[in-house]
């Protein structure tokens, strides 16, 4: 239990030593090693590289040097990444064999080690963060500590202002002036729908009732999305300090994080923040000395995609199978156990200390008129710098793609954006200028959802992705209604038909009155939402679809049956690479002589493609 | 009379159960903790967790076949996991599943005879800057190809 004065104390002395986090100008001599510790970098064994550097510090008894793990930095395609401060010097792809030479030569000779600084996009070396293209056009307002907090350390956050917006809402905020500055930063549900968030509250608000609820939505189930789970490993006190302010603007004593167990470090982090909140009294009984009170659990989800709808995910909590409930009544208004309950997804609640520290005026001035503050996306797939990256709303898609995301590898080109996962679109070459917003995205048939965002070249078959999400969302649908469960069946078989060339041009026809119909027919954002891949590239890549039906090709050669690789007499060295490179050994051939491959053996890996020197191959 | 084996799960079960209250809605946190220990869901559990907490088996059974974390069949030794999210997808990760259950002789979803290997896909484990990724246990191997896939389940091979 720890007063506010004993709080400030604690967040003052120990920003004095962490200045050299955010200030790279400082002229000392303490040094601090920070090592990526998010879920990309510790499967690349970035902890490993922490204990080294400890063991190595230890050794040579540097008593002016610490090495601390962070959250994630953003940039998950260089990982694992280690940064060293003040100077910001950025090293990538560090394995733990190169801690002693960095410890050497950066920390104690002031050299750099030009071997694991990383080259952009152009080649050109980059010796600081904060040089990188990547990070050019960012702004970090949820990300705001990640990356440059320790995690798992409550007085680091205490030191960038922690749970200094509770403190000002328990001193001198009522319930209403917390939920009017929250509606009037015109933040919107980070989930995926956009719905007002101060509106959501004030809902709960009016509802009057012994017991209320607040939860977050941290089951991120999109595939290929982790902007909360990257929040929850690197700033879960933010979450938590959040999730309190909003208990006190709704009059709920109690709130559940819901979330993926699939997340193991996520929920690890949540776990000692709740822990280390609760024993500085920032969870509990009369919190900052005031009449409020309100306590945290962690709940796990189990691997249901449908659980991130909101009223599925609080069936999930109270223990049940988690299939949704049909609407209304709202969960504002019969909830959890049937009490008033709100629901936010993390991202939301990772902006609310902002808002409330720094004010509404200044969160609605960044974004578009109609989307404030700035959106995280997880950047992915075909694209040079894949990871995370904060981006104010309006920021273009090609900006994005291109400037943040360093453009298209290989020397492929650009096909195609997908945004909203299994429930959003893709979105084509002639939209990439459409600046990104809630109303925009919904225009052109994709949505900004959670915040997946991935690149395809033109090596991909849009029918295929079509097919990939539509199988995802066959497995995951729940059951529990009709268009959902047997339609989304339907669709399936009819683009894998397609995908065989077993189809009809009036299964087209059929397959946008099945989407049409699911989409109006379903309980819950699930099914409504599921034909949407297959609509948006129907709409944008008709031209594919007839070339399965009519013309039986597939242009990327990625639907086997309509594909066969072959070798090109003409181009064929004999060179033996491609029978060597082969898993399956389908290919055969004397050296120096044309080889051929059995078709029936081949697979389609592609391996034997990037290993034929002479293009021989396709 | 009942096997050791179930004895023992028995009495395990029952450990984990005295962590937690007797209210239902923790039954999901309990099957989480019942599959880490056993690596799937046994029966005699369930019908420990379904006396504990109140809840008919048949209710509990629903619950452990809807979410796709638990299994009522035990994994293999080394349980192969190739991950299908979207990023992973596009940059190929079928073909490595494919070859998987080639090398494997596996079907998703099931283990070998001598239970030294189980196979599965999974959906995203968050390492999408790794892509394509697949899991053998704990142990993550990113930017994946067939061949690298190849050589890794080799090694387990020879193993015991």
């Amino acid at each position: 239990m720890k007063t506010i004065e004993e709080l400030h104390k604690i967040g003052e002395e120990k920003r004095k030593e962490l200045e050299l986090r955010v200030n790279t100008n400082l002229d000392i001599r303490e040094k601090h090693i920070l090592v990526c510790h998010g879920t990309g970098c510790t499967s690349s064994k970035s902890p490993e590289i922490l204990n080294n550097f400890n063991k190595i510090i230890k050794k040579k008894k540097l008593t002016n040097v610490r090495a601390i793990m962070t959250g994630c930095f953003g940039i998950c395609s260089k990982g694992p990444i280690v940064i060293i401060r003040p100077e910001n010097t950025f090293y990538s792809m560090v394995t733990p064999d190169d801690c002693e030479e960095i410890i050497e030569k950066d920390i104690i000779k002031g050299e750099r080690v030009e071997r694991l600084l990383c080259k952009d996009v152009t080649g050109k070396m980059v010796e600081r963060l904060n040089d990188l293209d990547f990070y050019k056009k960012q702004k970090r307002i949820a990300l705001k500590n990640c990356g440059v907090i320790n995690p798992e350390d409550i007085d680091e956050y205490l030191a960038f202002d922690g749970y200094k917006a509770l403190e000002k809402v328990l001193k001198e905020m009522s319930q209403d002036d917390v939920i009017k500055e929250v509606t009037d930063s015109g933040l919107r549900g980070r989930g995926g729908a956009g719905f007002p968030t101060g509106k959501k509250w004030s809902f709960v608000k009016i509802e009057e009732a012994k017991q209320k609820y607040v939860v977050c939505n941290a089951d991120e189930g999109d595939p290929g999305a982790f902007m909360d789970r990257s929040i929850l490993e690197g700033d879960p006190h933010c979450v938590i300090e959040s999730m309190i302010i909003a208990g006190y603007a709704v009059g709920a004593n109690k709130g559940y994080i819901y979330v993926r167990a699939e997340y193991p470090i996520a929920v690890h982090r949540l776990e000692v923040a709740i822990k280390q909140a609760k024993s500085y009294g920032l969870l509990g009984k009369k919190i900052m000395g005031t009449d409020f009170n309100f306590d945290l659990e962690i709940r796990l989800g189990a691997g249901a995609f449908v659980c991130g709808e909101e009223t599925a995910l609080l069936e999930s909590i109270e223990g049940k199978r988690g299939q949704p409930r049909l609407k209304p009544p709202y969960p504002a208004h019969s909830g959890l156990w049937g009490c008033p309950t709100l629901i936010n997804n993390v991202e939301t609640y990772a902006n609310i200390t902002r808002i409330i520290l720094n004010g509404a005026k200044w969160y609605s001035s960044i974004g578009t008129e109609t989307s404030k503050g700035t959106k995280v996306f997880a950047l992915g797939g075909d694209v040079n710098n894949v990871g995370l990256v904060e981006v104010p709303m309006g920021t273009t898609l090609r900006e994005i793609v291109f400037d943040i995301g360093g453009g298209i590898p290989n020397g492929r080109k650009f096909k195609a954006a997908q945004t909203g996962g299994p429930s959003g679109g893709c979105i084509p070459e002639e939209h990439l200028d459409t600046p990104i917003d809630y109303e925009s995205l919904s225009n052109i048939d994709s949505m900004m959802g959670s915040g997946g965002l991935i690149v395809m070249d033109d090596s991909k078959c849009m029918v295929n992705i079509a097919k990939f999400y539509l199988e995802f969302t066959v497995s995951e649908s729940c059951g529990k209604c009709t268009p959902c469960r047997i339609g989304t069946k339907r669709m399936l078989e009819l683009l894998q038909k397609i995908c065989e060339g077993k189809a009809k041009e009036e299964d087209l026809t059929n397959l946008k009155n099945l989407a049409l119909g699911i989409k109006k027919a379903s309980v819950c954002g699930l099914g409504q939402t599921a034909p949407n891949p297959v609509l948006s590239t129907m709409k944008y890549f008709e031209d594919e679809y007839k070339e399965h039906i009519i013309d039986k090709k597939c242009r990327a050669k990625e639907c086997k049956e309509l594909t066969q690789i072959v070798i090109d007499k003409e181009k064929c060295k004999g060179c033996d690479l491609c029978k060597k490179a082969c898993p399956v050994s389908a290919i055969s051939g004397e050296p120096g002589k044309v080889h051929e491959i059995d078709q029936s053996k081949c697979i389609k890996c592609r391996t034997c493609l990037q290993k034929c020197p002479f293009k021989a191959i396709g | 009379m009942e096997n050791c084996m179930d004895k023992k799960v028995r009495k395990e079960t029952k450990e984990i159960l005295s962590k937690f209250k007797k209210s239902k809605d923790y039954l999901i946190m309990i099957l989480e903790e019942v599959q880490s220990k056993f690596g799937y869901i046994p029966q005699v559990s369930q019908m420990e967790i379904s006396e504990y907490l109140d809840i008919p088996v048949a209710e509990i059974y629903g619950v452990v076949t809807f979410y796709s974390r638990f299994t009522t069949k035990p994994k293999g030794k080394y349980n192969v996991s190739v991950c299908l999210g979207t990023a992973c997808f596009v940059k190929g990760s079928k073909a490595i599943l494919e070859r998987a259950k080639q090398k494997l002789g596996l079907e998703e979803g099931e283990t070998s005879k001598d239970g030294k290997f189980s196979l599965d896909s999974t959906r995203c484990v968050g390492a999408c800057g790794l892509a394509p990724v697949f899991t053998i246990n704990n142990e993550v191997y990113g930017k994946a190809t067939v061949k690298k896939l190849d050589e890794v389940i080799d090694e387990y091979m020879k193993k015991d």
